[in-house]
């Protein structure tokens, strides 16, 4: 049966090191064993976003990544994005605009939209649609989280 | 079931020599392991039957776009669907290729899927290899023992069947650049606009003269065990002048090359019907 690795990457700007399965999902390795419960497991297939994180700059399925891949990253979840008490301008639209409800997709759909703004930073209504299109909501309807994303780009600050 | 995850192993050599060799020695052991966005779906779903990886990710050589010659194209296995949408060259020269990275997945998994990836886990609805089949692509296939090159269209030999030894792992694609197919199409038809798996999905690219057709070639996926080139349509459409007669002819004949089922997605009878449909519209742009 294969050993455990030692499993050493930055979570949230911090260096983290961690046992587990080469295989283990990078979601669960991040719920379990590092306690950060912001990433939701929704399809467990690649097709909510529910699990979102970025690594190295880049938007990923935390569902899809054995942890083995995640060796020497650089992860931002949801619980990275504001770690002090301002929120970044993103959450804020959030609230402002009522863009969430149960709050499943939450995480993810915020990590989405900030990594959409990183690399464009006055998105149309088409790109901001593109950018969330991984990202599964149930509650909404999309037209808040849409309209709160466009009023968050308006924003200057963080994210 | 889900899968019992320390059941599962996984190694990540340091070097590509290392890896190709640890194919060679342990011949069918290993599955190498590129993206994850397919692999992964069916772990969690406990449907993953290899028990042993070998991830490839970390390789930077088999990654990224060259241009090695005026003559072609070559793409490293591992280059992502948005690495495809970031090469301002590929998505000039090779706008079917473009397009197919863009409707495969969300942004998620263009950032980790890829196309090499998209090749070996050899879907019949995958969306890049018509645009590959309509391109005349050519893949290197790597082991210890060097390497070879083959024609694309010669790669799948039937359903999630290859031309691929258990030693060797797709490395490179090639495009030869020499087309000038100044008219090219690709349309995928799912249940949604985004991140649906295709229920039919046609790449088309064309060469004309004062009206004619010079060289026509067709490719579709989701219509057969595996992604197929339409050889039959493209000789009736060679010389020809596009006129309804011809589109009918060609509507006819394509049911003759494609061979749709019935799954979770789709009918065959609704899946020949799209395929015809988008081969009359392909052929009404030009």
């Amino acid at each position: 049966m294969p050993e455990k690795i030692r499993l050493r990457f930055s979570v949230n700007g911090e260096k983290r090191e961690v046992e587990t399965y080469p295989m283990a999902r990078l979601l669960d390795v991040l719920r379990e064993d590092l306690h950060l419960t912001g990433i939701k497991e929704g399809c467990g297939e690649g097709e909510c976003g529910a699990c979102s994180v970025i690594i190295d700059g880049e938007l990923a399925n935390s569902c899809l990544i054995p942890a083995l891949q995640a060796g020497g990253t650089s992860i931002t979840t949801i619980e990275g994005l504001a770690p002090i008490e301002r929120l970044d301008r993103v959450q804020a639209a959030f609230l402002e605009h009522g863009a969430a409800q149960c709050g499943i997709c939450t995480p993810g759909m915020i990590l989405a939209a900030v990594n959409l703004l990183e690399r464009i930073s006055s998105p149309t209504e088409v790109q901001i649609r593109e950018g969330l299109a991984g990202n599964l909501c149930r509650c909404t309807g999309y037209a808040r989280i849409v309209e709160a994303v466009r009023r968050a780009a308006l924003k200057t600050g963080r994210s | 079931m889900r899968a019992f995850i320390p059941d599962y192993q996984m190694i990540a050599p340091a070097t590509l020599a290392a890896a190709l060799h640890v194919l060679k020695n342990e011949p069918g052991v290993w599955k190498p392991f590129a993206g994850g966005t397919d692999l992964m779906v069916l772990l969690d779903a406990g449907k993953l039957d290899d028990k042993r990886y070998l991830s490839l990710r970390h390789f930077a050589e088999l990654r990224g776009i060259a241009e090695l010659s005026s003559d072609h194209v070559t793409i490293g296995a591992l280059t992502t669907y948005t690495d495809v949408l970031r090469s301002s060259l590929l998505c000039a020269e090779f706008p079917l290729l473009a397009r197919a990275a863009r409707e495969t997945g969300s942004v998620a998994t263009q950032n980790r899927g890829t196309l090499g990836g998209n090749i070996v886990n050899a879907s019949p609805a995958a969306d890049s290899p018509p645009a590959l089949l309509v391109y005349n692509a050519e893949l290197e296939l790597l082991s210890s023992g060097g390497s070879r090159w083959i024609r694309y269209s010669d790669f799948h030999t039937g359903y999630k069947t290859m031309n691929l030894r258990s030693d060797e792992i797709v490395a490179r694609i090639r495009l030869p650049r020499n087309g000038q197919m100044g008219r090219q199409y690709y349309r995928k038809v799912g249940t949604r606009k985004a991140q649906a798996v295709s229920k039919v999905c046609f790449a088309g690219a064309c060469s004309m003269v004062t009206g004619r057709v010079i060289e026509a070639r067709i490719a579709l996926g989701s219509v057969a065990p595996v992604p197929v080139r339409c050889r039959q349509v493209e000789r009736l459409l060679a010389g020809e002048q596009i006129r309804p007669a011809l589109i009918e002819e060609c509507r006819r004949t394509l049911l003759s090359e494609i061979t749709p089922i019935d799954d979770v997605r789709s009918t065959r009878q609704y899946r020949e019907r799209v395929a015809q449909n988008l081969l009359e519209e392909f052929l009404k742009s030009l």
